[in-house]
């Protein structure tokens, strides 16, 4: 009861916050709509009790992730008209169209199919229980390759953006308009 | 009525769908990187709802993973964007079309 409480709930939370992320004007609103979705979305990773990975979701995405978009943003300016004009012809009826027939394909699967792709994988097995302990135990057994070049990942991204901050690109050459 | 893992999918399915429209719709490269992390976020909710119907702990593993990517993915993009915006001084993806055919 609890969970279909919480379920519809921050599922109307969700959508509510990702179509602000696509309709709000101000790049400010969809900052805060995507945020209002991670914070849902981290609800519905602690009801189905994966903790670590919530906490992961509320510090990593909504504290730090956040963070650099609104630096970005105040930092490029939001006062800029975005200019909507739509160059591919019959480009929005198609986004609809390809976006309701992915939808009732997955209501199909999902609903339609009840699972029948994954019959007799699990059967009764003790409940997933995604605790810090849980998830550091295989990490550190099962994933540690993986999780090792995840560090490389990092250490590459985080050069890579320095290298982009600090070497300036030279401004473009003045065209003719420029000149006269 | 109890909240069975179909549930969680269908709104992930919403929600990815929301994000492809608005990276497909919008101009700003900011929202559109916004969008895309909607995206993101909408499979790991579905990592998160097949694992725990499948009793098993991979799926959580795949979401620390692809967390991990996106994180770098924001880092980087948002720090080529910022370089564009620097020479160009833009951030409208429809003014970056010198390499259209």
């Amino acid at each position: 009861m609890t969970e279909l409480i919480l379920f519809f709930v921050f599922g109307a939370l969700a959508l509510v916050g990702g179509l602000t992320v696509v309709a709000a004007k101000n790049p400010v609103h969809s900052a805060m709509g995507l945020m209002l979705t991670l914070f849902s979305l981290a609800v519905f990773y602690v009801v189905q009790a994966a903790h670590f990975v919530a906490a992961v979701q509320v510090i990593v995405y909504a504290g730090a992730v956040m963070t650099l978009f609104l630096f970005v943003i105040m930092l490029i300016g939001v006062d800029r008209e975005e200019n909507l004009h739509e160059t591919i012809r019959f480009q929005r009826p198609l986004v609809a169209l390809v976006g309701l027939s992915v939808v009732v394909l997955g209501v199909v699967v999902a609903v339609g199919g009840r699972f029948a792709w994954v019959t007799g994988v699990a059967a009764a097995g003790p409940e997933v229980n995604g605790t810090v302990e849980a998830i550091g135990d295989e990490l550190f057994t099962t994933w540690l390759l993986p999780f090792e070049a995840t560090s490389l990942l990092l250490i590459i991204a985080s050069v890579g953006a320095l290298a982009l901050a600090f070497f300036q690109p030279r401004r473009r050459p003045p065209t003719e308009e420029d000149v006269r | 009525m109890t909240v069975t893992a179909d549930w969680y999918l269908i709104l992930a399915a919403v929600l990815f769908v929301i994000g492809a429209a608005g990276l497909l719709v919008r101009r700003n490269a900011i929202v559109m990187f916004m969008s895309i992390e909607l995206m993101l976020n909408a499979v790991n909710l579905t990592f998160v709802s097949v694992g725990r119907e499948l009793q098993d702990l991979t799926g959580q593993f795949a979401v620390f993973f692809v967390l991990v990517v996106a994180a770098a993915e924001v880092v980087v993009g948002l720090a080529i964007i910022v370089s564009i915006f620097r020479t160009r001084e833009t951030a409208s993806v429809d003014d970056l079309s010198e390499m259209k055919g």
